[in-house]
């Protein structure tokens, strides 16, 4: 593939120089180049959530977006989200909570109710299931998931952050 | 009364921290010095012979390593069932659905794979092809396999009591026929494999997104020619299976043979297209039910016919349509019944176990079919339900044997909750209620290849570490046999550390399919546990001068039941066990195997078929859109007999999860095939519920205590899939008059209906007013008139 360049990508407060075409994904970026690999490859087509990540502070698709537009930009993924071991408050609901079985979909659903939460911090039931419809999971039916962001929204729940 | 510490608790799954961190990882996470990345070349053609592959252009691109056709590889079949193995990893010769396997390449790079596999051509003959099932049971029609004519590949035939003597004994005799649809499981994670070749000692490991590590080890055996003892099969975390992952595919051989030939790891990971097109889903069945009924509504005689669609190979053929076939058999009282069973090849996506495993599809129809009966012969839908409820210790005409039932109470709870008596028949049009039921096995008794092992070791410093070689694939089957060892061990859930599903390191397990594990692995690890109490506590006992039978221990602190104050810790405990020079770690070591009541395999036999049932009653309540045809499933509440649950919060986990899927089922997905051709094989185009589909959710504890399963637990998870489709179906019916017969009920379908029975209003016709009660048989979309006798 012709076209490579060294791109150098701000991902949780660390500068990667990684080697991508101009096809290259965020997705493909993160996962396969600064192994990253917390974030998850569920579809490849922008239909599951599961590659939620944030840029500049907006939750968006890692395999819908190119790695070379990603330059100048600040990346947040699954992996800065509990820098230094602890967990978030909303990670911590959703452990508490039963929020997650197979884990597959978690971190996109973390990235995506961050983002909610930072936006808004007291959302109403019918706003997170909306801001989160574009985030799937097979096995949880979601009730958890609705609980656990409802319980940080409502600050009846939280960790140590 | 039992007093537990550890089971029963809402304890967080042991590795829920790891998952929502993103450091939990799956296949497609792992990466090995000198790693390839591999792509399979699929069919185009639905049925054709291969005249010809050319692989010389891939082979020549550089970055490339490798390429095969199925002419380079041992001819050997493997399934997951032993008697019904029908798939080469490569076709041979020909191939028989769109997205069959006909060549594999290996590169350097995912990027160089794709093109390589782009870059080969096969010349084909296209055969004349067969869709669905009950074409291919025609004479003449095209053989998928010429191996097996009429492309009947698994059938049963049971037959109970006096079918004919029990129709001409009854009031009412009904016959109707349904339609289920293919349902994707969809897992979020697709499915990967990676393996790695010693060549200094002729090991191969792989790392597969797989529910049946030991299943798969000996397949790859004889399969790839490579001895079992030299075979490790590590099942890391895996994203989510509902049945789909319990199957071999061709990446797990590809990987393997590749990283044989080259000495170097090799990855396969499927895109979701592949995952729709070329893995597995649910079976679509035409089923027939003939039900001869009591004026009263008890169930005479009942014979039901089912077709399924079961592609291009068997996968779980035999044992899918045995279950489809043993699962009619209860959870109603039924003393005369007959059921056939075909599992028919055709040109299509293959079939193979998904939640429910057969059982949904008959679940549909035979729930339908009771409120469609009720409403003819004027009873009570739910009343009828408790007519022919089966019950505990009663002799079971296929040799169940049920020890605990929570289902009369099931159905009383979930329509006394759903408010059946004021809202049956009784919402505004639009809206309205329905019930339907099920029962589920705890894992499958009285076949080969059901024990699970299990090794506890309790260390001088008290860490507990499990060897368990069940797979975990996300329902928490690790955090609950945790729990269970925790229990019996006497310390808190921090201190037990379980390494699972690593054929190489753990005991043997079936692996996680008819809903099982806790029961199974589970009772493996309860007998382990005890094992290690058998060591240790009569250490204790002397330490605090009682008998053995009087210590108690929970949190790493042992005392005796009438004096608590007499008591010693784990650490000085231990310390003692050291002192009496006997030798630690402790080890504990359990097995478990069914209680087979006879070795019979149920195809042929009757029997047991699973050391315990679960019961379930399900309601449902949706309001209609009459301008759109949308549903709204406005709430579902389940009453649930699972037995004591070891962990509630895992098992409201499995019931809710099991609903959407279940709206799913009844509302969305259908995974459409058109001559062959897969139309929707991506989350956008299938579309599974979204959290914008979530209804309200309802369950209720039925309590039972089992003697079999661990600490009184039964299934939980899979029966809770069969009722919701019939159940929001019967409320649909009850919201619209409108008896629906197959699914999914999509809003054109609704829409049509609703047309149909305003011009038959406009025309005159009472029975298609909306009025529920006029509606019965006139109904829109039901193709099958009743033949009354009697």
């Amino acid at each position: 593939m012709g076209g490579r360049r060294i791109l150098t990508l701000n991902v949780n407060g660390d500068d990667y120089e990684v080697v991508c075409a101009p096809n290259t994904t965020l997705l493909e970026a993160l996962r396969e180049k600064a192994f990253l690999t917390g974030t998850k490859r569920g579809c490849d087509l922008g239909a599951c959530g599961a590659c939620t990540v944030i840029v500049d502070g907006q939750a968006i698709l890692a395999c819908l977006s190119l790695a070379a537009d990603m330059e100048e930009r600040t990346i947040r993924t699954i992996e800065g989200i509990s820098e230094g071991g602890d967990l978030s408050p909303l990670q911590q609901a959703f452990v508490d909570h039963g929020a997650l079985q197979c884990g597959f979909c978690s971190p996109g659903f973390i990235m995506s109710a961050t983002e909610l939460l930072a936006e808004n911090p007291h959302p109403e039931r019918a706003e997170i299931q909306r801001r989160l419809a574009g985030n799937l999971c097979r096995c949880t039916g979601y009730v958890k998931i609705v609980e656990a962001v409802e319980a940080v929204a409502q600050g009846t729940d939280g960790g140590s952050r | 009364m039992k007093v537990l510490n550890v089971v029963g608790q809402r304890v967080p799954m042991h590795d829920a921290a790891a998952k929502i961190t993103g450091q939990a990882q799956y296949t497609d996470d792992l990466v090995l010095p000198g790693i390839l990345f591999g792509r399979l070349v699929r069919s185009t053609k639905a049925h054709a012979l291969i005249k010809s592959i050319d692989v010389s252009k891939a082979k020549a691109l550089p970055g490339v390593k490798g390429v095969i056709t199925a002419q380079d590889i041992p001819d050997r079949v493997y399934g997951i069932v032993p008697k019904a193995k029908d798939e080469h990893v490569l076709a041979r010769d020909k191939v028989r659905y769109i997205g069959d396997e006909v060549a594999a390449v290996v590169a350097i790079d995912q990027e160089t794979a794709d093109e390589a596999a782009r870059l080969i051509t096969v010349e084909y003959e296209e055969l004349p092809a067969v869709f669905d099932p009950l074409d291919a049971i025609k004479e003449g029609a095209p053989l998928v396999h010429d191996n097996t004519p009429g492309n009947v590949s698994a059938q049963i035939h049971k037959e109970f009591g006096d079918l004919e003597g029990g129709f001409a004994a009854s009031d009412f005799v009904f016959e109707d026929s349904f339609y289920t649809q293919a349902q994707n499981h969809a897992p979020l994670e697709p499915h990967a494999a990676l393996a790695g070749w010693d060549a200094l000692n002729g090991d191969m490991t792989l790392w597969s997104a797989t529910q049946i590590p030991y299943f798969l080890k000996r397949n790859l055996s004889t399969t790839l020619l490579i001895p079992e003892q030299n075979i490790r099969v590590i099942k890391p975390k895996v994203g989510g299976g509902f049945g789909q992952k319990i199957d071999m595919f061709a990446k797990d051989f590809c990987a393997c043979w590749f990283a044989k030939e080259l000495g170097r790891p090799v990855k396969f990971v499927y895109d979701r297209e592949e995952v729709f097109q070329s893995t597995r889903q649910r079976h679509p069945m035409y089923l027939t039910v003939k039900t001869g009924v009591s004026k009263e509504g008890k169930i005479i005689a009942q014979k039901i016919t089912a077709h399924a669609d079961g592609g291009a190979y068997n996968s779980t053929a035999p044992l899918m349509i045995t279950l489809s076939c043993f699962f009619v058999m209860i959870p109603y009282k039924i003393e005369n019944l007959v059921y056939e069973g075909y599992h028919v090849y055709t040109n299509k996506p293959v079939g193979g176990a998904m939640r429910g495993h057969g059982i949904p599809q008959p679940r549909f129809a035979i729930e339908r079919q009771i409120d469609l009966i009720a409403k003819r012969i004027g009873v009570d839908a739910s009343e009828m339900r408790l007519l022919n409820a089966i019950e505990a210790g009663e002799p079971h005409p296929a040799g169940f044997i049920i020890n605990t039932c929570g289902f009369a109470d099931s159905v009383r709870e979930a329509s006394r909750a759903i408010g059946w008596k004021e809202k049956r028949g009784k919402l505004p049009f639009g809206r309205g209620v329905g019930i339907a039921c099920a029962s589920f096995p705890s894992g499958v008794a009285n076949m080969s290849h059901l024990a699970s092992g299990c090794v506890v070791q309790l260390s001088s410093e008290g860490r507990v570490s499990v060897l368990s070689g069940a797979a975990d694939i996300g329902q928490g089957a690790e955090t609950v046999i945790a729990q269970i060892v925790a229990e019996r061990v006497g310390v808190p859930m921090e201190d037990v550390h379980i390494t699972a599903a690593d054929t190489g390191l753990c005991p043997l397990d079936a692996g996680t399919f008819g809903s099982g594990v806790t029961v199974r692995a589970g009772n493996a690890a309860l007998n382990a546990a005890n094992d290690v109490r058998a060591q240790l506590f009569p250490v204790a006992a002397e330490a605090l001068g009682c008998e053995v039978d009087e210590i108690e221990a929970a949190n790493r602190l042992f005392w005796v039941r009438s004096d608590p104050d007499r008591s010693v810790g784990m650490r000085d405990l231990l310390r003692q066990y050291q002192y009496i020079d006997r030798p630690l770690p402790i080890v504990g070591r359990g097995a478990w195997v069914p209680p087979a009541t006879s070795a019979t395999t149920l195809l042929t036999n009757n029997g047991n078929l699973s050391p315990s049932y679960s019961f379930m009653t399900q309601a449902a309540e949706v309001e209609v859109d009459l301008e759109t045809g949308r549903v709204n499933v406005i709430k579902v509440l389940t009453a649930h007999d699972c037995g004591q649950p070891i962990n509630p919060m895992l098992v409201e986990g499995q019931l809710e999860g099991s609903i959407l899927g279940g709206i799913g089922y009844a509302l969305y997905e259908d995974s459409t095939c058109i001559d062959g051709q897969q139309h929707n094989p991506s989350f956008l185009d299938y579309g599974f519920p979204t959290m914008m589909e979530l209804p309200e959710m309802e369950g209720i504890h039925i309590d039972t205590d089992d003697p079999i399963g661990p600490f009184g637990a039964k299934e939980a998870g899979e029966g809770t899939q069969l009722a919701p489709a019939p159940a929001i179906v019967n409320a649909i019916a009850d919201a619209i008059g409108v008896e629906f017969d197959r699914l999914p009920v999509t809003p054109a379908m609704i829409l049509a209906a609703l047309k149909k029975q305003r011009e038959e209003s406009a025309a005159g016709d009472p029975a298609a007013a909306g009025d529920p009660a006029a509606a019965g048989d006139a109904a829109a979309c039901h193709e099958n008139a009743p033949r009354e006798e009697g």
